[in-house]
């Protein structure tokens, strides 16, 4: 089951990549995509090897994603 | 079902959402040390309506605007004598100063080193990118030998400061040195200062890919994160004399200085004391107090 996820703010991305790089598990990539000042923001392509440590969120000099954990509820 | 434990960024509580995004450019530095920063205002469990942030100007000088603090943007090497000034107005106040290596070691040097010399409660954070970088590259006293900024075209030929050494040398009852790169290992830094009395001082080397790696081809932000990674070497406690920087070589990271000395204001207070006996009464009651003092001059 995945145990985390990530939230992505694609418009304050500025693409630096440091997130892609230091997640420990690779779970992003780069996307294709450009937010509209031309950069291109990350996107998961292995959500379920997210942990949601949050290194991701550490890195990020732009305060553009961060992850947070999942946790299977009783209910 | 599933649900979400951290629905928000925890740094978000910390910024001005209004001015956002920052001015800072891709793969500038200043906005990680900035996540590490909030992580150690949580961690510590700090009243966060007795911190104040105070920053001198330069890049690293927008700290204070974009944090939702009581912060103060102050002119260009004059952060510690504000924060000195806060301070001693306000003792119960965690006085925080973020800034660039520039405003603090050049400009501001005086400052920095007589404020270690006072040993007063001051939490200094200098991100160190090696370089003016808001002014558009020019030589700090940071900058390594060999390096091209602007007004060193052929190489920097002058030595530079070692700040770890430099702080503890003037007096400094902590100092710590780590990258960028290291986002854990600073965070739990920056908490502890905030349970250390006295001046404390934690360097943070940053990369400045606009104006200072472009011109030493030394790629963008990721591959100054990569440098780090790969050149940096724990050393705590490591004798500051030998922490250095070069422009490519080792950096030695670590806490190398946790000390006690006595704090300037306890000095201040003992020598009072002595002297007048009775007669002399702190403020820093008055302070613990600061909606119902002011008029007994304090
Ligand atoms: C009295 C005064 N002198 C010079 C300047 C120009 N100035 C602004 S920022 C700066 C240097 C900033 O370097 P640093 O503190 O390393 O900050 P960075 O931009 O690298 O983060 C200078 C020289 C000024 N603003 N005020
Ligand atoms: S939360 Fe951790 S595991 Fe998930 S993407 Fe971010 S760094 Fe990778
Ligand atoms: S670290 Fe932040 S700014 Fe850099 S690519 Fe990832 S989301 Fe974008
Ligand atoms: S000039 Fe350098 S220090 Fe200033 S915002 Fe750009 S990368 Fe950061
Ligand atoms: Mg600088």
């Amino acid at each position: 089951m995945q145990r985390g996820s990530v939230s992505i703010l694609v418009e304050r991305c500025k693409g630096c990549g440091f997130c892609v790089e230091f997640c420990p598990t690779k779970v992003l990539a780069l996307s294709s995509a450009f937010n509209s000042k031309g950069y291109h923001p990350p996107h998961m392509v292995k959500p379920e090897k997210c942990s949601g440590c949050d290194l991701c969120g550490m890195y990020c000099p732009d305060f553009a994603i961060y992850g947070w954990k999942v946790t299977a509820s009783g209910s | 079902m599933s649900e979400v434990l951290t629905p928000v960024n925890p740094v978000e509580p910390f910024l001005r959402a209004e001015r956002m995004p920052h001015i800072w450019c891709p793969g500038c530095g200043i906005g990680t040390t900035v996540n590490s920063f909030a992580r150690a205002l949580i961690e510590s469990k700090v009243d966060l309506d007795r911190v104040a942030i105070v920053s001198g100007i330069g890049c690293t000088g927008r700290v204070a605007g974009y944090l939702k603090l009581d912060s103060f943007h102050t002119t260009h090497g004059r952060a510690i004598p504000f924060a000195t000034g806060l301070k001693l107005a306000n003792p119960a106040l965690q006085v925080v100063v973020y800034s660039g290596d520039g405003d603090l070691f050049a400009i501001g040097g005086n400052h920095l080193i007589h404020a270690a010399r006072r040993n007063i409660d001051l939490k200094v954070i200098c991100v160190n990118n090696l370089i003016y970088a808001m002014t558009g590259g020019q030589t700090a006293p940071t900058t390594p030998g060999a390096a091209i900024t602007t007004t060193a075209p052929y190489g920097v030929y002058e030595p530079a400061f070692n700040l770890p050494a430099l702080a503890e040398a003037a007096g400094a009852s902590y100092v710590a040195r780590w990258t960028t790169f290291h986002v854990r290992q600073m965070a739990r830094s920056m908490q502890e200062v905030f349970a250390k009395k006295g001046f404390c001082f934690i360097e943070v080397l940053s990369p400045c890919p606009t104006l200072y790696q472009r011109r030493n081809k030394m790629g963008d932000g990721l591959d100054a994160m990569k440098f780090y990674k790969e050149h940096s070497r724990t050393r705590n406690g490591a004798p500051t004399g030998e922490v250095g920087l070069t422009r490519d070589g080792e950096i030695v990271v670590g806490k190398f200085v946790d000390r006690d000395r006595p704090e300037f204001r306890d000095l201040m207070r003992d020598r009072f004391t002595h002297q007048l006996g009775d007669r002399y009464v702190d403020d820093a009651e008055m302070a613990e107090h600061p909606h119902c003092g002011g008029e007994d001059g304090a």
